[in-house]
């Protein structure tokens, strides 16, 4: 488990932006009536959309939001690494995946890029632009190491190209994710192996079959019932 | 020919994102094609096709999908039914439920209407992991895209009414284990329920559930389309069809290929992942499956199949066939040690055994990293890790165990040089200094 605590330092209030709040009903419209509880973690992230954190202010709104006990929210909100429960950087919030697959692949080298520019893990850079946190596997093995900044996920990372990506994060801008390398998705570089026939993609492929093999005899095939 | 598979027997046409991944496009690559028909024939039917095809769970758990199904409530009832699609996605290694994800989306929504339809059920949730929010826009986009053709939703071309809701998890890997999923999914903590009752009895909301791997669901469409014995003529007997699988670590071309269940290991990646960095024979060790599964040696990947029965005969798994490769330059002891870090990391707290016991050889992994442990450790964290395997609600506990008894099991000597070098430069470590200093 990890220890997760609530930020000394709370706001005041905590108030849903117009956005926030049609998407939140968005996400409640999906569940079945009564059971709004189900929309807890997507509210609780489109709240560290709109603030950058989850705060406690933050964590009664929703409980009022959802009828719900308000420590149930703050278990949910305790339990789950990605809300972030200290106010992030202003500029961005740069999450370094650490586990196996990247650190066969040199995510040590990034964490100590992370290290020397912003300070220790999950803290705050000295200038309060970047937060920094070594995170769990992230799912995107064949295209490691990856780090997520903001949300998306930069990958086939080398440390100097790491570094370019934090000083054009800093400078203000938003480089495009995806592989550093520039290779499409986890396709092989220099070259895929298969999915290389063109009958694949001339649009033969849903004309090859026009029967449904196997298909019971008619008479006992019923329609479907709603 | 490379590896086994041909193109035109591959079923993720789109696995690289180099075509597009709307609905034309997915079209054009033979999705949507005779839905309307297989939705005719009975829900008994589909199971049955299903289960022929010798289809099983792709998550890592092999169970028979066809049979899962067949396991629900055989009529309605005032329960609802559901299916809930497992897209939590986050051991270390598996990548490949991303591609499809971002990719073929359409896939997938095709396979969740059909499975619904099969076990009886007008809902289905897919459960993504918080992390995939990129993905989780794409899946968003083509079941926008799925409902404004009207395949599905009320009334919907298709002749089954069906709604199709995507929603998200808050970065837990425990959320993967199905019963902990449905937890998330009521918003609650992810802590696993004990079993029975059964997903199948009393599930979400307390109505009959099935939750399957998002690769088992996307298969199904094409599956039906082309028949149950061309699903099944691919494979060794009860390990039927084809199947992603991905490599990363130490390979030239790290990627996620489609290819035939039991091809052999060697010849996966050699064909479709450019050989081991530096030649096969500095091949160190294999993680066969998502790092959970115990990793085996060179000796044992030259000759091991890659399917559910061949890789115990290696006292390893398939898991979700996404392999992680070690080179002779690896330290084994190491990557084996942020392993347990990970499982202690995600351990939900429920079980004591797990909660106390990740932690623990984590910290005693920590320190055989460094050579500082002590040699008896090695049986007490053996001893500990048997302790905590099969003893847990769910499986993590299982987990966590599995990677460190494949360590010692194949390499167990490396741990054992490594104290005896460290005290070796030390002689004052040992015996009376040590007591004295405690």
């Amino acid at each position: 488990m990890s220890v997760r605590r609530l930020s000394p330092d709370q706001p005041a209030s905590f108030a849903f932006s117009k956005e926030t709040m049609k998407q939140a009903q968005w996400w409640i419209s999906k569940y079945p009536d009564g059971r709004q509880q189900s929309a807890v973690i997507p509210i609780l992230w489109l709240v560290q959309k709109q603030e950058g954190w989850v705060s406690e202010p933050a964590i009664r709104a929703v409980a009022d939001l959802l009828k719900m006990a308000t420590i149930r929210v703050y278990e949910v909100a305790t339990f789950y690494t990605m809300f972030m429960l200290e106010p992030v950087g202003t500029v961005a919030l740069v999450q370094v995946c650490g586990t196996t697959a990247c650190q066969s692949r040199g995510s040590e080298a990034l964490l100590e890029v992370c290290r020397k520019r912003f300070g220790p893990d999950s803290h705050r850079s000295a200038d309060g632009k970047f937060y920094w946190q070594e995170v769990e596997c992230l799912g995107a093995c064949s295209n490691a190491p990856m780090a997520a900044i903001n949300d998306r996920y930069y990958e086939d990372l080398t440390v100097a190209g790491f570094e370019k990506l934090l000083d054009d994060f800093a400078a203000g801008k938003t480089p495009p994710p995806g592989s550093e390398i520039g290779r499409q998705g986890s396709s092989a570089l220099g070259g895929n192996s298969t999915l290389n026939d063109p009958k694949l993609y001339d649009g033969s492929a849903p004309k090859g079959i026009k029967k449904l093999p196997n298909a019971a005899p008619k008479g006992k095939a019923k329609a479907p019932v709603a | 020919m490379v590896g086994i598979l041909e193109d035109k027997d591959r079923i993720f046409t789109n696995i690289y994102g180099l075509q597009d991944w709307g609905l034309e496009g997915a079209k054009a690559r033979g999705c949507w094609n005779l839905t309307r028909e297989m939705l005719g024939q009975t829900h008994e039917w589909v199971c049955e096709q299903i289960r022929e095809s010798g289809l099983r769970g792709r998550g890592g758990g092999g169970f028979v999908t066809g049979f899962k199904w067949t396991l629900m409530p055989q009529q309605f009832s005032e329960r609802p039914h559901y299916l809930v699609v497992n897209a939590d996605e986050s051991e270390p290694g598996a990548c490949k439920d991303r591609e499809i994800i971002r990719n073929d989306p359409h896939l997938l929504i095709e396979g969740c209407m059909i499975a619904s339809y099969a076990i009886r059920a007008h809902t289905a949730y897919i459960y993504i992991r918080g992390e995939y929010v990129a993905e989780r826009e794409r899946l968003e986009a083509a079941i926008k895209q799925a409902y404004a053709a009207k395949l599905i939703g009320k009334d919907n071309v298709n002749g089954w009414d069906f709604d199709l809701h995507v929603t998200h998890g808050g970065g837990a890997y425990i959320c993967g284990d199905e019963t902990a999923l449905m937890e998330s999914l009521e918003g609650k903590k992810g802590q696993p329920r004990l079993k029975p009752p059964f997903p199948a009895g009393a599930g979400i909301y307390g109505c009959p559930t099935t939750i399957n791997n998002v690769e088992s669901i996307a298969v199904v469409g094409t599956v039906l389309r082309r028949g149950a014995g061309w699903f099944s003529s691919f494979g060794r007997p009860k390990n039927a069809g084809t199947k992603l699988m991905a490599a990363s670590g130490h390979v030239n071309k790290p990627s996620v290929v489609e290819e035939a269940m039991s091809i052999p290991m060697r010849q996966l990646i050699e064909d479709h992942f450019g050989g081991v960095r530096g030649g096969w024979g500095r091949l160190k060790a294999v993680i066969p499956g998502g790092v959970s599964m115990p990793m085996i040696t060179r000796e044992q990947a030259e000759t091991v199949l890659m399917d559910f029965d061949d890789l115990p005969r290696v006292q390893s798994r398939l898991g979700t066939a996404t392999m992680i490769l070690f080179d002779e330059d690896t330290d084994l002891v190491r990557v084996i040690a942020r392993v347990s870090r990970f499982f202690k990391h995600e351990s939900c707290g429920q079980c004591t055994p797990c909660r106390e016991g990740t932690g623990w050889m984590w910290r005693v992994m920590e320190r055989m990293v460094t050579g500082e442990a002590e040699m008896r450790e090695i049986d007490m964290l053996l001893d500990v890790a048997s302790q905590v395997e099969g003893h847990t609600i769910c499986g993590l506990g299982d987990a966590a165990a599995w990677p460190i008894q494949g360590l010692f099991r194949n390499f167990r000597h490396e741990v054992e040089d490594r104290i005896t070098s460290y005290r070796a430069g030390k002689p004052h470590v040992q015996g009376a200094a040590l007591v004295a200093a405690e």
